[in-house]
């Protein structure tokens, strides 16, 4: 049967904001379900032409998919936020890139025309499933040196990155840093962010953490505006005696959850939905368990090549600050300076935090916010680094672009 | 805080130390949309939410220092409104009430009433907005609490609100009979406040809660909170302005009011005071008068803390509620065989709606056995009808409706039918030669685990079993009838049945949702004994010559659900004469046999009331079959009688051993027969009447149980 690939567009995001894992963080006594759950209720108040029967499925990412994050996540949370039974569901687990590849494998599907408007996101609660709860890695991966142990250790393979490249420096890393916290305080300021978060109530009963009872967390709490290089340079290097990675340049753990609507162009368009984004291409690429965080650049190479773009044709980037050192890596491989404008406008996830699955769809978000403002730009891109060795790039356009320009 | 508040709460606290104290926890957070800072009040008792949140002295007290807070700094314009929730899935359910069965004086009663205004009237005072966000369970004063904000709003999921106060014999006196008709208007104020209260405490839903206008705002549990707090951002901004129905404070509201006396009389007849003195109270408001309406609130809630009724209502509850959950006397529930098979020997109507419930709760087949097969398709086509009712009702689904149909069944051959039951009850006409024979049969091809239960009302089963191979696995199983409705299963245990048959017959009882009561195979055992005492007493005083109306209105002031001649329409006059016929053989003295009656029920008569004006009248037809004396006793003097009878009746059976304790009759009482709940059952009632001293020398309950404590 004769079939027409069709074009995918990113209708909308949401958030939830990003809390510090942990027992003083704002969602300490919050289930993880419960976040995603808020951010699909949102999408639906937030777009009322779209009829809940018509969600073809609901994709949902988790790094750790146990109790409150398990049970087939992208099913239950469905369920759970009021969408019909007809509607359904599944998990996704690409740690860090879960929400991207919610969004490219829904993506994929809509395009072959197995659906018409999905549900993609993710959410990871770090404070009730730390990372590697309940792994079990295969022995041979020391015994037969497959990886070496710091593959296992995120903090650890950004190390061995600085040990990569020694001229990204821990000076570097930090001015980055500090700059991702300006940037993301503006956008503040601005209300660049608040316009996609969701509000959400969140209880205490541990007086030691703060003032008891219901409250409402409306901003994320993992920034720290005013953050100067004179107080990252005291902070110390966990991964590494004399090291050069500290949780000021990099993002901490944190929970959360994001979830977005992505659909046909012509579904949409039929709907009047709004058309923020529209997906042009998409890729994923493997390199060294031990420096994961130069995954990003293979796969923004790969997705450029299947795009037939160069680097030179992309706008505005969004790139998942999991490390400095890591967006350093990826800006320094195509000769983009640390501070270009292009990057990372809103700051990142140093600022904001990285709930490692549902990250994904909050570069989206950021960039299609961005694209609104920025009608010159043609082109842009979202990519992170994945645990294990791995990079996702996804290449946007943009629907509002007025033709001068990138 | 005012000081008096602070001293009357720290006084009725001393009271009361086993109090579970709630907390009212002060958290500030932003508005969305950048409207302020807000202060949230969180009622919490620590506890999850199997143990609801409830208010006493120290709870409020807690709440008042959460006020001083707020008000505080709403003064100094730190926060533009203040918002109350519960913990997840609970509200608040309303004061402890083991707190007032403490209480011993009117003043510290009154001071219940007072220190509950005193605070809860503070969240309409605070100069800032207030708002209720009832996001569970409310009852009571936790319904109260809400009603004193500004505005409110529930959630879609909340799956009980309500006033309770007058089915436990209170009135909602922490602002509800005032506050609530001024909101919504009487007549709906009469319908929670009164109507639902004596509907056996039916509790609304949050749809129900907005429909009656008593929130201004709904919104679903998947996200109740922060809806909530974004509507609160909305009314705060003025982007939402809440428009509320004027109220009709004409005539409407007086026939409101009469409404609910119509209401109060049809189920209490005026032998409860609560839904009067709520009735009053609400009447009163129309004025709008809310300072004066308080303070009426505060005096009602003084007398009747203090009355009889009240304590006899919270002791009732406490029996359905408690003792009905964990019967008394019952074997450890680790013996209890399973049940995957039953068997119903019978399938006239007590056996079909026998069948109906077993499938219905247990979920395993059931087979109906008969003598021929028109009855046994009768009997499987009555619960086929009856799985239908509930299919149309949408109580069941087809799914359910196709699994409980294919579950029953029907057979001529027990020995096939029988064979993997592993409970068979009889319900075949009460004759012991019949019942013997029948056990005897089942007995002969049922495995030797099952049990054998009787649903025999008056037979020994102790004699019915005594011709059986193993007579420990027989158990009485008496249901009321309509077996539906009527939550009592008395649990009779015969002279040699064993505890595993015992756990398994209470284990069954468990799963099929009864109130289960342990009783000794005593003639009729407690409801009928009861029941044809008091009854035999009035026709007593019929055929000695007291018109028949004198008598049946003899029982009035108590408040029964029906009157004696009532009742014995509902029983029938042939099961009733065939009982007192038992008890009369058990014991002579105490249990005559109404040769009226024996008339009426050779007569083939049913009814001795004819309606035709409108009212009841004696038939005329049964006044013919009349044969009287010339006694003729006044009303007081047939209640004295009937009282003094049920009296000795109970201390009678108490001191037999029939069932443990006076609660248990009580207990009885309630779930087999409806006796109210202002009469604690029948023993309070007795107690405080005077007649149990009168009658038997002794009181039934110490006082304090179900009485103001002395």
């Amino acid at each position: 049967m004769p079939r027409t690939a069709r074009d995918v567009v990113f209708v909308d995001g949401v958030r939830t904001p990003f809390g510090k894992a942990g027992p003083k963080g704002i969602y300490h006594e919050t289930r993880a379900d419960d976040l995603v759950v808020k951010c699909i209720r949102e999408l639906m108040r937030r777009n009322p032409d779209l009829p809940p029967e018509r969600i073809d499925e609901v994709a949902l990412a988790a790094t750790t998919q146990i109790g409150d994050q398990g049970l087939t996540l992208g099913r239950t949370a469905g369920i759970l936020a009021g969408l019909p039974n007809s509607v359904p569901g599944y998990s996704i687990d690409r740690m860090c890139a879960g929400a991207m590849t919610a969004v490219t494998s829904t993506a994929g599907s809509i395009s072959f025309g197995a659906y018409d408007v999905v549900v993609a996101g993710g959410v990871e609660h770090m404070g009730r499933h730390p990372m590697g709860e309940g792994v079990d890695p295969n022995p041979r991966f020391v015994s037969e040196k497959l990886v070496d142990q710091s593959a296992l250790f995120m903090g650890m393979t950004a190390e061995n990155l600085h040990d990569r490249f020694p001229h990204l420096t821990k000076q570097r890393a930090d001015e980055y840093a500090v700059r991702s916290q300006e940037k993301a305080a503006k956008a503040y300021a601005n209300g660049k962010i608040q316009q996609d978060l969701v509000p959400i109530t969140v209880r205490r009963t541990n007086e030691e953490a703060g003032e008891t009872g219901w409250g409402l967390a409306t901003q994320d709490e993992p920034m720290r505006p005013g953050t100067t290089l004179e107080s990252l340079a005291s902070l110390k290097t966990p991964f590494r005696a004399h090291g050069r990675v500290t949780p000021g340049n990099a993002a901490g753990l944190n929970d959360g959850a994001t979830a977005s609507l992505i659909a046909a162009e012509d579904f949409a368009r039929e709907m009047e939905l709004p058309v923020r984004m529209r997906l042009v291409s998409y890729a994923f690429a493997g390199v060294e368990p031990e420096v994961m965080g130069v995954g990003p650049v293979p796969s923004t190479e790969k997705a450029l090549a299947k795009a037939g773009l160069s680097i030179d044709d992309i706008g505005l980037f969004e790139i998942n600050e999991a490390f400095a050192v890591q967006v350093l890596a990826l800006l320094d491989h195509y000769g983009i300076a640390d501070d270009d404008p292009r990057v990372n406008q809103y700051g990142g996830a140093i600022a904001y935090g990285h709930p490692l699955a549902s990250s994904g769809v909050r570069l989206m978000t950021q960039l299609a916010r961005q694209f609104e403002e920025q009608p010159h730009v043609r082109y842009g891109l979202t990519t992170m680094c994945v645990g294990f060795g791995m990079g996702g790039t996804v290449i946007w356009e943009n629907p509002n672009f007025e033709g001068a320009g990138k | 805080m005012s000081t008096d508040t602070t001293e009357l709460l720290k006084g009725a606290a001393e009271l009361f130390p086993d109090e579970v104290v709630t907390q009212a926890h002060v958290r500030h957070l932003e508005l969305p949309g950048g409207v302020g800072r807000f202060a949230l009040i969180t009622l919490d008792n620590g506890f999850d939410h199997t143990k609801p949140t409830t208010f006493g002295p120290a709870s409020l007290a807690n709440l008042d220092a959460a006020l001083d807070q707020v008000e505080k700094e709403a003064k100094e314009g730190e926060i533009v409104g203040v918002g109350l929730t519960g913990k997840p899935f609970i509200f608040a359910v309303g004061a402890d009430l083991k707190g007032v069965e403490l209480l011993k004086k009117r003043e510290d009663a009154l001071a219940i009433g007072q220190g509950g205004h005193a605070v809860f009237r503070r969240l309409a005072d605070l100069g800032v907005p207030t708002f209720a966000y009832y996001n569970g369970a409310a009852m009571g004063g936790g319904v109260e609490v809400g009603l004193h904000c500004t505005y409110r709003t529930v959630s879609q999921a909340a799956p009980a609100f309500g006033l309770p106060e007058v089915f436990l014999g209170l009135v909602p006196g922490w602002g509800g009979c005032a506050l609530l008709p001024n909101l919504i208007g009487a007549d709906r104020a009469v319908s929670v406040i009164i109507e639902n209260s004596l509907n056996q405490n039916k509790q609304l839903k949050g749809p129900q809660v907005y429909e009656l206008g008593i929130a201004d705002a709904i919104f679903e549990g998947a996200d109740f909170l922060e809806e909530s707090l974004r509507w609160t951002a909305a009314v705060l901004k003025g982007e939402i302005e809440v428009v509320r129905p004027e109220i009709d404070r004409d005539e409407a509201w007086d026939q409101a009011v009469a409404r609910g006396r119509q209401i109060a009389d049809g189920k209490v007849h005026g032998a409860a005071p609560a839904a009067y003195r709520a009735l009053d109270i609400i009447a009163a408001a129309k004025s709008g008068d809310l300072r004066a309406g308080f303070e009426a609130e505060d005096k009602a809630l003084a007398d009747l803390i203090m009355g009889g009724e009240l304590r006899s209502g919270i002791y009732a509850f406490n029996l359905v509620q408690k003792r009905a959950k964990r019967p008394a006397g019952a074997p450890d529930k680790s013996l209890a065989r399973p049940v995957t098979k039953v068997g119903v020997v019978g399938a006239g109507l007590m056996a079909s709606q026998l069948a109906m419930l077993f499938a219905r709760r247990l979920e395993v087949p059931v087979v109906l056995t008969d003598i021929d097969q028109e009855r046994v398709d009768k009997g499987v086509g009555y619960v086929h009808e009856e799985i239908d009712k509930l299919l149309l009702k949408g109580r069941v689904n087809q799914d359910k409706a196709n699994r409980l149909k294919a579950l029953v069944t029907g057979s001529l051959d027990k020995s096939t039918a029988f064979a993997d039951a592993d409970f068979v009850i009889e319900a075949v006409f009460e004759e012991m030669s019949l019942k013997q024979k029948i056990f005897a049969e089942v007995e002969a091809v049922v495995p030797e685990h099952a049990i054998l239960a009787t649903n025999t009302s008056s037979l020994s089963i102790t004699e019915m079993s005594s011709q059986l191979k193993h007579p420990e696995r027989v158990v009485g199983f008496h249901f009321f009838n309509p077996v539906a409705i009527l939550p009592l299963l008395e649990i009779v245990r015969a002279e040699r049945t064993d505890d595993a048959s015992l756990a398994t017959a209470f284990a069954v009882a468990k799963s099929l949702k009864k109130s289960a009561v342990l009783v000794k195979d005593a003639p009729a055992f407690v409801v009928n004994r009861v029941l044809t005492r008091f009854l035999g007493e009035v026709l007593r005083s019929i055929d000695e010559g007291t018109p028949v109306e004198v008598a049946d209105r003899a029982l009035a002031p108590l408040g029964l659900p029906m009157s004696p001649i009532v009742l014995l329409e509902l029983v029938g006059p042939a099961v009733a004469h065939h009982v007192s016929g038992t008890l009369n053989a058990a014991f002579p003295d105490r249990f005559g046999v109404s040769e009226n009656l024996g008339r009426i029920v050779a007569a083939g008569k049913r009814n001795l009331y004819v309606y035709d004006s409108g009212k009841p009248e004696l038939d005329p037809e049964v006044d013919a079959l009349f044969e009287t004396g010339d006694v003729v006793l006044t009303e007081e003097q047939v209640r004295e009688r009937a009282l003094d009878a049920i009296a000795q009746e109970v201390r009678l059976m108490l001191d037999e051993g029939v069932v443990a304790e006076a609660q248990d009759v009580d207990l009885c009482l309630i779930t087999g027969a409806g006796w109210p709940f202002h009469l604690g059952g029948i023993t309070p009632y007795l107690d405080r009447e005077g007649v149990s001293e009168r009658a038997t020398g002794r009181r039934f309950l110490e006082p304090g149980v179900a009485s103001v404590p002395a």
